[in-house]
């Protein structure tokens, strides 16, 4: 377990039109993991983040980054925090290079080309650093969005919908990029749409749905305390009884007798071996069987679980 | 502690440089094009039917309101650009998330502002030495009055881009209220010159005195006393400065 490096405590924000768009957040990031934060459209992803990097003024509950409350002392704080917007907002008519210095000027740091040259060439925008923002393709804008973030050095970086409107392409270069970015002991949060990529990047998820988070975990326990392998066998011949020796496996016959379901297993390989020992069984006891289709449950799957659980609790 | 984050002002005040210079051409040429049609039309052809106001010729007399009515308009219009283009596109993100607080952000804007003036000014300045002679008596005093004036209003149009949510209100409150009362601000003429009750209801226009005072800089003849003009540009700066502070505070239009 490392040290928190962003505190967030009873955060709530109550727009001026009355949206209660965060209500009561708690939540702890660690040192150099990746947090991904899941949730529908709506649910208080954007807020979160823009409560954090000074955007929106919280109503209520306290901020601390780095050991800095960011009612206070914000100017420390923010020098260390690197955001990426979910809009392409960029100035148009400013050419990459100057775009990706003003942004380490700003954030207090002395100019250095060397730096922003190696930022560049990691997003592979060196090419283009003398090219205006407005002559490059939406994943290039994308990209020059994320140089800019990075032309501080910032320790936490928030990316907001880092792949949304991106290629599959760009979007394999860009979890590539992210990859690259925890080496470097970087800690990153992100949100995102797409489950695989939290599946695919993150160290811990929360997922969150109106205003509160409903779930924080470790990627990998929430898959095993939550996955399941599902496997569904056609038999050759419908069964009226199943024998003790499948009866000890979580299966259920199906009216006809034809087919056999199992559901079990922790979303980490255990139900996919039960399935081959069930197998030997269903062989050992003399049960023939024609197909075998296996489904281990993925993020998505806990994901629309739970947040339609939440629905119904709330309807 | 770091309180104060000096490479930051730095940046901005750099980033609303060039993006003057992106549209140097035009920054320059119009107020040069403008500049010379009023000298040309009032300056030479009317001028010259005119007899010389507190002994300065008329074509004279009107380069500090000239220089005033443009320095006004495009400040202002600069200034409220500057901040109201980021909130509509989206790019203030950057700078409300950066470690820049109320003084870095007006250091950045208001410099950059202020410099465009005296650059605007010099071009004006040497525009009108094509049409009028003309010597300044005070030329350090000019120098500094039109820096102050630049500044005021610099953050003034930065009230205005952060209190417009369209281009039509951008745009509406120089057009209605700038240049209309720079033009009644003595410009063309000395306040004390109008007939009766208008050289006092004129005084209601608080341009007739920042006019007033850069002419006082320019030939030493004012209506009022430089004194007056100088209190009420700095009253103004003051509670410019005043109501942006504010917004800062509560982060009104700028943060939810």
């Amino acid at each position: 377990m490392s040290e928190p490096i962003l505190q967030i405590e009873g955060l709530t924000k109550v727009y001026s039109g009355g949206t209660k768009a965060l209500d009561g957040v708690d939540l702890e990031i660690r040192k150099g993991e990746i947090f991904a934060l899941l949730g529908p459209n709506g649910a208080g992803k954007t807020t979160l983040i823009a409560a954090v990097c000074g955007l929106v003024r919280p109503t209520g509950g306290t901020i601390t980054a780095f050991g800095h409350d960011l009612a206070t002392d914000w100017r420390r704080a923010r020098a260390r925090i690197g955001l990426v917007p979910q809009e392409l907002s960029t100035d148009m008519f400013e050419t990459v290079f100057r775009a990706v210095s003003y942004s380490r000027g700003l954030f207090g740091l002395a100019p250095d080309k060397a730096r922003i040259e190696e930022v560049l060439r990691s997003l592979s925008l060196w090419e283009k650093k003398d090219s205006q923002i407005r002559e490059l393709s939406g994943g290039m804008k994308r990209r020059v969005l994320i140089a800019k973030a990075l032309a501080h050095e910032p320790d936490l970086l928030f990316l907001d919908e880092p792949t949304a409107g991106v290629d599959v392409e760009l979007r394999k270069g860009m979890w590539e990029q992210i990859g690259a970015l925890r080496q470097r002991g970087t800690t990153i949060i992100l949100t995102t749409h797409y489950i695989e990529e939290a599946e695919l990047m993150a160290d811990r998820v929360g997922i969150i749905r109106g205003g509160r988070i409903l779930m924080v975990d470790d990627k990998d326990s929430i898959m095993q305390r939550m996955g399941t392998t599902e496997a569904l066998i056609a038999l050759a011949e419908p069964l009226n009884e199943l024998p003790e020796s499948i009866a000890a496996f979580p299966v259920t016959l199906s009216e006809d007798g034809c087919e056999l379901c199992y559901r079990g297993g922790n979303g980490q390989g255990e139900g996919s071996a039960e399935v081959a020992a069930l197998t030997k069984a269903l062989i050992a006891a003399g049960i023939d069987y024609r197909t075998i289709d296996v489904r281990d449950s993925s993020l998505e799957d806990i994901f629309v679980d739970l947040v339609s659980e939440h629905e119904e609790e709330a309807a | 502690m770091i309180s104060f984050n000096a490479r930051g002002a730095w940046s901005i005040y750099q980033r609303e440089l060039m993006r003057a210079m992106r549209t140097a051409f035009q920054s320059i040429l119009s107020p040069v094009l403008t500049t010379s049609l009023y000298f040309v039309v009032f300056g030479s052809v009317i001028g010259g039917r005119m007899e010389p106001i507190d002994g300065v010729d008329y074509g004279a007399f009107i380069i500090p309101g000239l220089l005033m009515l443009t320095l006004l308009g495009e400040t202002t219009n600069n200034s409220s650009f500057g901040i109201y283009m980021p909130r509509f596109t989206g790019t203030i993100y950057e700078l409300l998330s950066a470690p820049v607080g109320v003084t870095e952000t007006l250091l950045g804007f208001v410099g950059a502002a202020a410099t465009k003036g005296l650059i605007l000014a010099a071009i004006i300045l040497g525009t009108a030495t094509l049409f009028v002679d003309y010597t300044i008596v005070h030329p350090f005093a000019a120098i500094g009055y039109i820096m102050l004036v630049t500044a005021s209003f610099s953050l003034f149009g930065f009230i205005l881009g952060i209190w417009a949510d369209s281009f039509e209100k951008l745009g509406i409150i120089p057009l209605l209220i700038l240049t209309p009362l720079t033009f009644l601000g003595g410009t063309f003429y000395s306040i004390d010159d109008l007939p009766g009750i208008w050289s006092t209801l004129a005084f209601a226009n608080p341009i007739a005195f920042l006019v007033s005072g850069l002419r006082w800089t320019f030939y030493g003849i004012s209506d009022v006393s430089i004194w007056v003009s100088l209190g009420l540009t700095f009253g103004f700066l003051a509670f410019c400065v005043g109501v942006i502070a504010y917004i800062f505070k509560t982060g009104w239009r700028l943060r939810e």
